[in-house]
């Protein structure tokens, strides 16, 4: 049997998932042995022309990361999607949209105002916009469009499995690709490289009884180090996104932000972390229960840090 | 060209806000018929993920009704209720939708003309706004 024949693409997204790929450590020198790497533009030379040219479903697994926000992340997600014989959604932006998915609270127009003339130190009086198409004398020059809402990858081809993370652990990328080198793979449309429960079941603090009468920023309070940071009044997401990192981060004494996306089961994961934090809260007082919200100066950004794209609404409502 | 007939969904407690709208049914008080009425045990029971997929799903404004403070019948459900829908609220104006489409209120099992007037006057403010802005 030949090796496989895997494909990596960065599309909207930061490039840590490429970097985090490499988090396999010496696993890389296993993978090697049982895997060609057949397209990876941020490490290997092939061109999107290669792609094109190959055979449908030649390509045994493609492991996309970022999210789709222009006509050249749909394209070639369109392309890899027919190459591939299984597409997985690698980390947060694929998956969810994650922090590009944020700007699904404006559009293009509201990003363009603000990059090409708003920006305090941008001198552009002449009011000039990138275009998609523009005619020099040696020809045309192109750039993809900038569409107005950030899309999951899974909203514009069917994905196989989807990755959570932001980015993924290192020991779930590899518990994933050995999963795929040997073939025991769950059913498609399944999360993989995770659990299906809460973070607070990795997480090692202490948990009590969760009765907040303030909310705070994590660079207001030291927190102890053995109780829960909920409890502490820190925003932990933990309560309402899914486990599989080893809660690196409340570890750390940082608040989970939500990387991992929701709990099996959950369509909204920022809805069930609003509602959790609403819920511990001390008070029966309206006037103070609003004193104590107006701590939280950005729920959609606290709530959907990760998740936007993928969320209900998906997008802001603009006139 | 026809006026615009906003499309409420409510979600009524079962002991208090959904008996107070039975009342003004029987008592056949006029109301607007734009409010369709989900019976839920307790205002508490509402998990801001209903209130989104209402939206997700095209209603231009909700409603979630239930006891006055100190009266929900199992004791605390309806504080949980204000707790959530005023963190809900806040946060559904950085989603765009204003704050006239999502409201909490207590009503009452006898307080058949606080219903009605409840919603007709939701109706009225959201045919002033229109329907919610499209997507994009």
């Amino acid at each position: 049997m030949g090796k496989l024949r895997i494909a990596g693409y960065w599309a909207a997204g930061c490039g840590g998932c490429e970097i985090a790929a490499l988090e396999i450590g010496d696993k890389i020198i296993q993978l090697a042995e049982v895997a060609d790497i057949v397209f990876w533009p941020v490490a290997v030379d092939f061109k999107y022309h290669d792609v094109e040219q190959m055979a449908d479903k030649s390509i045994d697994v493609c492991l996309f990361n970022g999210a789709i926000r222009s006509s050249e992340n749909e394209h070639i997600a369109k392309l890899l999607r027919a190459k591939s014989k299984v597409m997985v959604a690698y980390g947060s932006c694929a998956y969810e949209g994650c922090i590009p998915a944020l700007a699904n609270l404006t559009n293009r127009q509201g990003i363009f105002n603000r990059v090409y003339i708003e920006t305090p130190s941008t001198d552009n009086s002449n009011h000039t916009f990138p275009q998609t198409s523009y005619q020099v004398p040696e020809g045309e020059l192109t750039l993809p469009e900038f569409y107005d809402t950030v899309k999951t990858l899974g909203q514009t081809v069917e994905v196989d499995y989807f990755m959570p993370g932001c980015p993924p652990v290192g020991k779930q990328t590899w518990a994933v690709l050995e999963a795929i080198i040997q073939g025991k793979l769950p059913p498609p449309g399944s999360v993989v490289g995770a659990g299906t429960r809460a973070l607070c079941e990795e997480c090692p603090r202490v948990k009590e009884e969760k009765k907040v009468k303030a909310f705070y920023r994590p660079y207001e309070i030291m927190p102890d180090p053995e109780k829960c940071l909920l409890e502490q009044g820190l925003l932990c997401a933990g309560v309402a996104t899914r486990e599989g990192c080893g809660a690196l981060c409340p570890k750390a004494s940082m608040p989970c932000t939500g990387c991992y996306g929701p709990m099996e089961g959950v369509i909204d994961q920022g809805a069930k972390f609003l509602s959790a934090v609403a819920s511990i809260i001390d008070s029966n007082d309206p006037e103070e229960i609003n004193r104590i919200i107006q701590s939280i100066r950005d729920p959609v950004g606290t709530f959907y840090r990760y998740s936007l794209a993928e969320s209900l609404l998906r997008r802001a409502r603009i006139q | 060209m026809a006026e615009f007939e906003p499309k409420i969904v409510g979600f009524l407690c079962n002991w208090c806000s959904y008996r107070g709208a039975d009342l003004a049914g029987t008592s056949r008080i006029k109301s607007a018929p734009n409010v369709r009425s989900l019976r839920v045990m307790c205002s508490g029971r509402v998990d801001p993920t209903f209130v989104l997929k209402a939206f997700q799903l095209g209603a231009d404004g909700v409603l979630v009704l239930g006891c006055h403070p100190g009266d929900c019948h199992y004791k605390e459900g309806n504080y949980k209720a204000a707790r959530r829908m005023a963190l809900l609220k806040k946060m559904l104006a950085q989603f765009g939708i204003e704050e006239e489409r999502f409201m909490l209120e207590w009503v009452s099992a006898s307080e058949g003309d606080r219903f009605a007037s409840i919603v007709n006057d939701m109706t009225a403010k959201l045919k002033k706004l229109g329907p919610v802005a499209q997507q994009g």
